[in-house]
Parts: structure tokens; C-alpha cells; sequence
């Protein structure tokens, strides 16, 4: 099948506004007569839910949580761009859209990049409409702050807690349309399979989490909003639970899976500390404003910390390598998460890690409080003042600004960040990729939506700070509720999808057996077990740099753990009750498979761009010696993968992506 | 109204109006009581004019005795629902750690003040309305004819000691349960939105105050008769 | 480290529930609390036991999952932290540690340490929003200036997590402090005013309706409450009551 993006013709200005005059409508009446599926409720889900019910279809929504509230749009820290220009710093949709396809390092599609741009500005006034209480200044107007890679302020913040606070706008838009009848909530559930009838969706399975009961659910339409698959590397900022089930479910039924390679390390994660650990905590990109990135010079001093015989602040200034300002003179430490990670991972990796697993570098804010404490001082005039004061007036100021993180880190961590530098290490947060859309969000399953994180999305290789948060709103509050209505007009006639035709049988059937599978294998090792060394695997051979020896290692190797897994893994309990252990085993069962379409994908992908560096592929001279080199000629495409049984045997489909409005150019930040 | 006085809220506002008449009961009796420490007259007076006054008698008077009951029955009404609310208790709970133990056991101080009430009335009240609407003397006054009987009276009550024990320990409890009582009162009624700080301290005075009047004035005729 | 540890064990909501003793060895104290409940499931697992059923996903503090009743208060000793960001540094070597589900008669128990929360959901559909459909052409956001005083005051009010420690810490099992915070946020915003009587009123039936308990302003909820919420929340949700009573 060949892939059809669906972009509307015309100047790229106008493409929405003519798509939007043009597509079909369902009259008010026949809403009613539809259903629509939503699986997932985060900010994607949650928003896309709460807006088809106040159009009038009936939705059933789906959480594995207990509260659609709880989805993990909710740990969020930083913010939403929009373009909203209020601090008339220049700011505009062109520049939005500008700004996403380059810190994408030209791999998404301009139209729907230039869409999300669009309706940015929507989604800031309809949260505020709905009580979101963003941040304001003195004169009761919308704060902005400004993030990485990037020349405007265009950033909406509620404290450190946007995402959480977004969140709830939109659970309560849900509750609302809950209370009316009009959502049907399902919490506590997971789906386990889309069904298809006559090449269209028209179900899911669902598996009841507290009784174990499998549940048939039909409608005319199907949406996935289950987010990213980032704990593909075990380890991740993400959430326990976060899963790519739903998405490598209906992958396997005929969704192209996209980019599966583009997927983002964060620089500034709490490190691990042993291994036990069973998640990472993100401190906001927002420290690097203020931190220096450094790591001793000397193997001898290095040593001497990991033993405790040092501590970090007994290493005078020229016994530190503050690498990235040293490579990059021009950002320093404010260059963009992927060249952040990949230059911590390099010093890591040559040794000079500062904690006992050798995973770690300083984040150090001594010379920001310095500086702030001499700033304060002359704003107070206080002449020659003493060191105790500016570090007192210093730490008041670096207290107000990150104040929570630090507290965050110290509870952790049992370090006092103020004294003693911090301790940072990229970990895995957010996935690029995803399922294969075209211009109306559906993927090649008639029928089948996915928007989000869950889709192979508008970020391209890499994407900006606080627009996760935009492209899901902008997905569920204003993009699907148009074009799905395009494909539902179609089917005002079609009247209830029974839940008894044979699809819907074979799919329970194929449902119920895998849970059965699991209940009664009675193998020797825990599901954790084969997670924990997939994640390993994924983190030494497809993490932050990847080589062809590695990615052709790491797919043997993981299709071994998958062989061993079936075999050996051991599921305690019952199918019909409350089992965490099952569900565990479910959703390892899909990574040990995305896992190694992850590593093929990479492995064809033979440049470095955005958050997916290969080693092979870096610019060997001139100025930019060292970096990564990408490789438009050959590469300027979207990787959709077709299931055909075994991972390695998925066949690549290629969307060519077309750059009219913006010129291809190498990203610089020498 | 009924609506209202179902709805947890409601139920809360009703204990906190009750409260408050209660408390500045408290304040008025304490006043009439603290001049028998330094004017026998003044006390008699005072009494005399409460102890006949119709709108007292026969305004106020009953206004407080259903303020009582009210108090109390609707603190028993909360007790059990809250009760009920629980459901399967802890193994282990550590109110200590975030909780004084006056605001956990409001139920054990309310009901030794609700003890002590009953000696009151009958130490005090019923002795009071024989005297005055079974005998029909509303005068006052002494057997002698001259002198009212009030401080006498009240001289008379603090002899036993074991009385004046009661006396203390009750007037501890209810300290305890003014102690939480007041700023909780303000608190149900939405008062201390904003000021909290200031309703705290005001609380803490007068939860000490109040029963350290009454505890001296017993102490003080015990010891002086 | 080694720990015996007490926990709370329940096949499913019929069932009788017990403590049940176990120990688990060697725990770092710079793992998480939930971490340590981790190892001592591996351990299960490897045994054929089954291992303890708890609430959790997030584990950085923010989704409201975790829950867990440690040693008689609601997220354990520390202070204004969830269980996951509880970590072991807070116990000493051959501690016994005990560990409940949330107790409260409209937080029943589904599984050992895990409860059902819906009676918070239904309390959020009876009126925890404001009615505005979605619409490419809602007013400016700018439109309405707020002051920064009240967002901030808002803004505290709706970090509100939902993890229900309040009610599991109060001595009634009362929701106040969780209603509180939504009709707060709400009543301090200019958005919230249309329908601020009907919100209280319609929040506040359901509220009673669960079988939550009353208030007796003992303040736990207050310090137990991992993001700190403050109890002047639930004096402005008394007002707002008292004014939509007046008002009818």
C-alpha cells in the first residue's frame, strides 16, 4: 500500500482553513447515532474525549489508571508554547512553525507542523476559559518564559506544574461530559486488541484490571492517545505503567509504526543510584540556565570522588572540564537536549563519571549564586560585601527560581544542591516516533486515529521543550474533532457495530488465550527480569550514540530475551482478578517486539539527525568536526514500518518529506 | 433549612452558631462570677438582676438550654456519622503526628463538660428554680430578710473539696475543648480564610482565660469562706 | 538494611483481609520506599507467593497513585512527599514497618493495599469544572485580567494531586480538604463565578452522598497532604456554602 499523506493542496497558510471548509460534517442529529472509542486519557485522550462528547457522539473512554487524571501528561514540568506574541518579542505562527521543523531537524511534515502552529493559540484560551490558572504578572496578564532553542518568549507555565495543570483542565472538561452521560468512562481498564471489521475499526478489547473480565466494546470509530513508548528502555522519566500495548496492538493489525528510532534522551535526570531503581526523575530543562555542566579533568580526582576521599568542591576551577562550554562556546550549556546527552554520554563513557555507577556529571550553580549574590548586592548597596552575604543573597535568588526542583533533588538524593553540585544523567522521556498518520490523524487502519505522543507526531527527530504538551492539545481539542467528523459522516447509517460478529470472537479469543499462556507457563523468571535486560540492551546498543555492529547485536539479543521470555517467564496468580504481574507481562510481551523494530529502524537509518545519532555518520572536518551529520539526500523521509509477523521482517514504506516553506539547514551550535 | 441541616457543611455551621452563643455565654457568666471576688454586692446584684430579670429568664434562658442540647446532640449526630465514615479502622495510627490531641478527642471533652453541666444544674439550677418558681421567691433574699443570698450561696458551694476537684478538672476539659473549639467554630463558619494566624491566638487566650477564671473563683471561695 | 514489614493482605474486595508478616534484607537506603515494596515482590514472585497488590505509577510525586498507610500516617513519616518519594533513609536497620490501605468506608478496599477512589471522581463530575465547550473562537485569554495574587492563591489550591492521604489521615474520613481545593480554585477565579452556587452546593451533596465524615478542623489533613493544601481551603468552600445557602 502506498502511503498517502492526504496534505491538502494549496499555500501551506491556508491548507487548514480550506481542509476545514471542505470536509463533511455529521449533522447534530446522527451524532448520537455514533460511537467513538478513546483509549487513553491524557492530555491527547482527555481533551479528544471531553470535545467529541460536547459535539454530541458517544464516547467511551479508556484508562488503565483509576482516574483519567492520573495519566502521566500529568508530570509535565515546564510549559506550552503558543504563539500567542503577547510579548511582542516577534513571535508569530510562522516562527512557531519555523522553530518546530528545525529543532526537528527537518524530519516532520511542514503541513501538519504549520497546523499545530495554527491552533496554538486556541488551545492557551481554552484552558484559561476552562480555569487553568497559568502563571500571570503584576498586571493580571499571561506570564512567558523562554526554553531551548528558541529566540521568543512563547512559554505558558503554571509553576513547575503545567502539564498536571493542563491535565486537569481537560479531566474536568471530561467530567463534565461524564455527568451529562456522554462519556462513558472505563477506568481501571486496558486495551488488549483493536478489532476490525470489513477493514475498518470498529472495537477494542478491553481486559477489566480489577476483575479480570475481557470486555468486547464497539464503535464507529477508534482513537489511541496511549502516549509514548519510552519504557522500551525499562528506565525512563516515564510513568510504571506507561505502555506501548494499545499502539503495537493495532500496529499488528495493520498500522504502519513510524520513526520508531527517534526517541528523546533528556539531559537532566536525577542519575540511577543502584539497581533497584525502577524509574528517573527529570529536573526541568530550566537548570541548565543557571548550571554549569562540568566533570573533573583529572582520572585521579574522579576516582578520588567515587571513593569519597574528595568532594566535588575541593576541585579548584582549573581542575574542572566544563565540556560543553569548552565544544560549544557559542550555546555552552544551554546547547539542545540531544547534543546535552550525547556530550555527557562521551564523558561518561571515557571515564570521568562522578558517582559509583561512573553515570553521572556535575550540575553546578556556585557561580550562579555568586553572581546572583553580587548582583543583589549592588541592588541593596552594599559595599564590599562578604562572601557569607553574597552567597546568602545568591541562594535566596537561585531558591526562588528552582526552588521545588532543588527541594525534589535533596529528597531524593539526600544532597544539599546548594553546597554540594548536583548530580545529572541523561535518561530516556519522550518518543518522536510512533504510529503513522496522515494529515487527519488516522492511521492506515480505516477507522483508526492516533494522536499524541502515541503518534510518529509533528517533532520530527527531536523535539522542543513544552511542545509535547501543545501537539497533544492541539491533536484532541482541535484537529481530530474536524477530521474525524470527515469519516464519521459516512457512517450515520451504519447503526450499532454488534459485539458478536466473528472478529469480535476471534480477537477475544486471541486475547484470552495470550492471558492463559501466561497464567499456566510456570517459568522460573519474573517479568521484570526479561524487562530489565531488554532495557539494557536498548540503553548500550540504541541509546544515545548507535553504531551498525551494535543495532544488528542488539536485534539478535533481543530477539533471544523474546524467545527466552516466552519460554521462562513466570505470571503468579489468576487471569480473573486484580494482577499486576499479568499486565506487566503484557505490555513486556509488545516491547520485546517494538524493541527490536526500534534497533531495525535505526539500524536503516544511516545519518545522524535529531535525537537518533549514529556513529558512522558524523561531519569529519571543518568547524564541525565531531557532530552530527544528516543526511537530507538520502534520508529526508518518514520510516513506516508494515507488521509481518517477526519484527526484523517488517517491510519500510517511505514518506518523502517535501520542505517548500523552509530551507534545509545544518544545525550549528558552535 | 432542613436540607441544610443534613448537608455535612450545614451540620458543621449549626455546631459553630451554637458554639459561639455558648462561648459568649461563657464570657458573661464569667463576668457576673469574677465580681465575687472582690464585691460581695456587686455579685449579689448582678445575680439577683439575672437570676429575675423576665428577658433573661425567659428569653435567653431558654435560648441557651437549647443551645445546650443542641450542642450536644448534634455533636453526638457527627460523632456517628463520622463513625460510620471510617469503616475499618488502622492497626497502627499515629494521630500524634500531625493532630493535637484536643482537636482528635472533642467527643471525651464535650462529654465530661456535658457531666459537669449535670452537676451544675444541679448544684446550681435546680435548687435555683425551686427556690424561685416552685416556692415562688423571687426576692432574693437571705432567711434574715436582708441580705441577697447569692454569695452565700456560692460560698457555701465551694466548701467540699471534692467539689472544687470536679470543678477543676471539668473546667480543664472544657479548656481543652475551647482550646480546639474556637478557631474550629470560626473555621466551619469560612472565618478564618486569609487569618487563621490571628483567630489561632485568639482562640488560644480565651480557651485559657475563661476556665482560669472559673478554676480561681473556686479555688479563691474555697479557700476564703 | 534489613526490615520486617507488616502488610495489610486482601484477595479482593469480599474477602477478609490480615497483616501478614514478611522480611525483606539488604535495602539500600537510597531506594524509594515503593522500591523496597519492588524487591520484596521479586522476592515473592521467586517464591510462587503472590506478590502485594499497591497502587502506583508516576513515581515522581505527581499522578496521586501511590497511596499506602506507613507506620499510622498517610505517606509515611516525611513530610510533604508521596510514598514513592519516600525513601528508605527515613527507617533504621531491623525496623518493623506497617503498612495499610487507606482506611475509609467511601475508600474500600480492592485488593490488599489498593483501594477504589471513584467516590473522588464522582465528586469531580457533580460539579469540579467550569462549562465551557470547546471552540476555536472562546475569548481572548487576556481578555480578563487576574490578578497575579489570586492566580497564585489558584494555582496552589489545583495542585491538588487527588491521592485521597487526606481522607485517609482524618479522623472522620472527611473529603473536605480535596473538595475544598477544587471549589476553591474555582471561587478565587473570575471564570468560576457563573456558577459557583450550583458548584458548592452540587460538590458538596456528593461529597455526603460517598459517606465521607464531617470536618473537625483537626488540621492532619493539612500536614499529611503531600503537595500542601492548605486548610484555609476548606474555610473558603464553608463560605461559599454559606453564600450559595443565602443566595438559594
Amino acid at each position: 500500500m502506498a502511503l498517502d499523506s492526504k496534505v491538502p493542496k494549496g499555500p501551506i497558510k491556508d491548507k487548514w482553513t480550506d481542509y476545514k471548509n471542505k470536509i463533511n460534517l455529521v449533522n447534530p442529529a446522527n451524532k448520537r447515532h455514533i460511537d467513538v472509542i478513546v483509549v487513553g486519557t491524557g492530555l491527547a485522550g482527555g481533551s479528544a474525549a471531553a470535545t467529541l462528547a460536547e459535539l454530541g457522539y458517544n464516547v467511551k473512554a479508556f484508562a488503565y489508571q483509576d482516574s483519567p487524571r492520573r495519566a502521566h501528561s500529568i508530570a509535565a514540568q515546564g510549559g506550552i508554547n503558543a504563539a500567542k506574541n503577547y510579548q511582542g518579542d516577534g513571535d508569530s505562527t510562522y516562527r512557531l512553525f519555523y522553530d518546530t521543523v528545525k529543532g526537528g531537524d527537518y524530519r516532520s511534515r511542514e503541513a501538519n507542523v504549520y497546523r499545530l502552529a495554527e491552533v496554538s493559540a486556541n488551545i492557551i484560551d481554552q484552558c484559561v476559559a476552562q480555569g487553568v490558572p497559568f502563571a500571570r504578572d503584576y498586571g493580571g496578564l499571561l506570564d512567558n518564559r523562554s526554553f531551548g532553542g528558541v529566540l521568543v518568549s512563547r512559554t505558558f507555565y503554571a509553576k513547575g506544574q503545567t502539564g498536571q495543570q493542563l491535565l486537569l483542565g481537560a479531566y474536568s472538561a471530561m467530567n463534565r461530559q461524564i455527568a451529562r452521560g456522554k462519556i462513558e468512562m472505563f477506568n481501571r481498564h486496558e486495551m488488549l486488541d483493536v478489532v476490525v471489521v470489513d477493514g475498518k475499526a470498529r472495537g477494542i478489547i478491553a481486559r477489566n484490571l480489577i476483575t479480570g473480565e475481557i470486555e468486547r466494546h464497539s464503535a464507529h470509530a477508534v482513537v489511541i492517545a496511549s502516549g509514548g513508548y519510552g519504557n522500551v528502555y525499562f528506565l525512563s522519566t516515564n510513568a510504571m505503567g506507561s505502555n506501548a500495548t494499545a499502539a503495537w496492538k493495532i500496529h499488528k493489525k495493520g498500522a504502519y509504526f513510524a520513526n520508531p528510532c527517534f526517541t528523546q534522551i533528556h539531559p537532566t535526570c536525577i542519575p540511577r543510584s543502584g539497581d533497584y531503581q525502577s524509574k528517573l526523575t527529570l529536573m526541568s530543562e530550566s537548570l541548565r540556565n543557571d548550571g554549569r555542566i562540568w566533570v573533573p579533568k583529572n582520572m585521579e580526582d574522579v576516582m578520588a570522588i567515587r571513593e569519597g576521599r574528595k568532594k566535588p568542591t575541593d576541585l579548584s576551577e582549573d581542575e574542572r572540564d566544563y565540556y560543553l562550554e569548552r565544544r560549544y562556546p557559542a550555546f555552552g550549556n544551554l546547547v539542545p537536549r540531544d547534543v546535552a546527552s550525547r556530550a555527557a554520554k562521551e564523558r561518561c563513557d571515557a571515564g570521568y563519571g562522578v558517582n559509583a555507577t561512573g553515570e553521572a556529571v556535575y550540575l553546578d550553580f556556585a557561580s550562579a549564586i555568586e553572581r546572583y549574590g553580587k548582583e543583589q548586592a549592588k541592588i541593596h548597596n552594599i559595599d564590599n560585601p562578604t562572601e557569607a552575604k553574597i552567597y546568602e543573597l545568591g541562594k535566596g535568588i537561585v531558591e526562588a527560581k528552582y526552588g521545588n526542583l532543588f527541594q525534589m533533588y535533596e529528597k531524593i538524593v539526600d544532597e544539599d544542591p546548594y553546597k554540594t553540585p548536583m548530580m545529572i544523567y541523561p535518561a530516556t522521556h519522550y518518543t518522536m516516533g510512533g504510529v503513522w498518520v496522515d494529515y487527519n490523524l488516522m492511521t492506515t487502519i480505516p477507522g483508526c486515529y492516533c494522536i499524541g505522543e502515541a503518534n510518529f507526531s509533528d517533532h520530527g527527530a527531536n523535539r522542543l521543550g513544552a511542545s509535547a504538551l501543545m501537539q497533544g492539545l492541539a491533536d484532541g481539542y482541535f484537529v481530530l474533532p474536524y477530521t474525524i467528523g470527515d469519516y464519521l459522516a459516512d457512517d450515520i447509517r451504519t447503526g450499532k457495530i454488534p459485539t458478536n460478529s466473528k472478529e469480535f470472537e476471534e480477537a477475544e479469543k486471541a486475547v484470552t488465550d495470550r492471558i492463559n499462556f501466561f497464567i499456566n507457563n510456570n517459568g522460573t523468571k519474573s517479568v521484570d527480569h526479561f524487562h530489565k535486560r531488554l532495557g539494557k540492551v536498548m540503553w548500550d546498543k540504541v541509546g544515545m550514540a548507535r553504531n551498525e555492529q551494535g543495532l544488528k547485536e542488539a536485534m539478535a539479543e533481543i530477539k533471544q530475551i523474546r524467545e527466552e521470555f516466552w519460554k521462562d517467564v513466570k505470571v503468579p496468580g489468576n487471569a480473573n482478578e486484580m494482577n499486576p504481574e499479568l499486565e506487566k507481562a503484557g505490555r513486556v510481551a509488545d516491547f520485546l517486539e517494538l524493541g527490536e523494530l526500534f534497533a531495525k529502524d535505526a539500524l536503516m537509518r544511516e545519518e545522524s539527525c535529531g535525537g537518533h545519532f549514529r556513529e558512522e555518520s558524523v561531519e569529519e572536518s571543518g568547524e564541525q568536526k565531531g557532530e552530527a551529520k544528516r543526511n537530507d539526500k538520502d534520508f529526508a523521509f518518514v520510516a513506516a514500518w508494515e507488521y509481518k509477523g517477526e519484527p526484523a521482517d517488517a517491510v519500510l514504506h517511505k514518506e518523502e518529506l517535501e520542505f517548500k516553506d523552509i530551507e534545509l539547514k545544518q544545525r550549528s551550535y558552535k | 433549612m432542613s436540607g441544610f441541616l443534613k448537608s455535612s457543611i450545614g451540620r458543621k455551621v449549626a455546631m459553630a452558631l451554637s458554639a459561639f452563643f455558648l462561648m459568649f455565654f461563657l464570657i458573661i457568666h464569667l463576668a457576673v462570677n469574677i465580681t465575687s471576688l472582690f464585691s460581695p454586692d456587686l455579685f449579689n446584684e448582678l445575680s439577683h438582676f439575672m437570676g429575675t430579670n423576665p428577658l433573661v429568664q425567659l428569653a435567653l434562658q431558654p435560648v441557651l438550654i437549647f443551645g445546650v442540647v443542641f450542642h450536644f446532640v448534634m455533636g453526638f449526630v457527627l460523632e456517628l456519622k463520622n463513625r460510620k465514615a471510617i469503616g475499618v479502622k488502622y492497626a497502627q495510627n499515629n494521630g500524634a503526628a500531625n493532630s493535637t490531641w484536643m482537636s482528635r478527642n472533642m467527643i471525651i471533652s464535650g462529654v465530661v463538660v456535658l457531666a459537669f453541666i449535670l452537676l451544675h444544674f444541679i448544684d446550681f439550677w435546680i435548687p435555683e428554680l425551686n427556690v424561685k418558681y416552685i416556692h415562688g421567691d423571687m426576692s432574693g433574699l437571705l432567711p434574715d430578710g436582708e441580705s441577697y443570698r447569692y454569695f452565700e450561696e456560692l460560698q457555701h458551694k465551694f466548701v467540699s473539696p471534692i467539689r472544687v476537684g470536679a470543678y477543676v478538672i471539668a473546667f480543664v476539659l472544657l479548656g481543652l475543648h475551647l482550646a480546639h473549639g474556637f478557631t474550629s467554630a470560626f473555621q466551619s463558619m469560612g472565618a478564618t480564610a486569609g487569618r487563621k494566624k490571628t483567630m489561632q491566638q485568639i482562640g488560644k487566650a480565651y480557651s485559657v482565660i475563661i476556665p482560669l477564671g472559673f478554676i480561681i473563683i473556686a479555688l479563691f471561695h474555697h479557700f476564703n469562706h | 538494611m534489613n526490615l520486617t514489614l507488616k502488610i495489610w493482605r486482601q484477595k479482593d474486595s469480599n474477602a477478609k483481609g490480615q497483616m501478614v508478616d514478611y522480611k525483606v534484607t539488604d535495602i539500600s537506603e537510597h531506594m524509594s520506599f515503593l522500591e523496597m515494596m519492588d524487591v520484596l515482590n521479586e522476592q515473592l514472585v521467586n517464591t510462587g507467593e503472590e506478590p502485594v497488590a499497591f497502587d502506583h505509577d508516576c513515581r515522581e510525586g505527581i499522578c496521586g497513585m501511590c497511596s499506602l498507610y506507613i507506620n499510622g500516617e498517610a505517606h509515611g513519616p516525611d513530610r510533604g512527599v508521596t510514598t514513592c518519594q519516600l525513601h528508605m533513609r527515613m527507617f533504621k536497620d531491623g525496623d518493623t514497618i506497617t503498612i495499610e490501605p487507606w482506611r475509609a468506608a467511601a475508600f474500600p478496599v480492592i485488593k490488599d493495599l489498593v483501594v477504589d477512589r471513584t467516590s473522588f471522581e464522582r465528586i469531580q463530575q457533580a460539579g469540579g469544572y467550569i462549562s465551557v465547550n470547546t471552540s476555536g473562537n472562546t475569548q481572548d485569554a487576556n481578555a480578563i485580567p487576574i490578578s497575579k495574587h489570586a492566580a497564585d492563591e489558584a494555582m496552589d489550591a489545583a495542585t491538588c494531586i487527588g491521592c485521597g492521604a487526606c481522607v485517609a489521615t482524618c479522623k472522620n474520613s472527611s473529603a473536605m480538604l480535596f473538595v475544598g481545593a477544587k471549589v476553591s480554585q474555582y471561587a478565587l477565579l473570575p471564570q468560576g463565578q457563573v456558577e459557583a452556587t450550583d458548584r458548592v452546593m452540587n460538590m458538596v451533596k456528593q461529597m455526603d452522598l460517598e459517606g465521607f465524615g464531617n470536618c473537625t478542623n483537626t488540621g492532619a489533613c493539612e500536614i499529611e497532604c503531600p503537595k500542601g493544601i492548605s486548610l484555609e481551603n476548606i474555610a473558603r468552600m464553608n463560605r461559599e456554602f454559606l453564600k450559595a445557602t443565602i443566595k438559594g
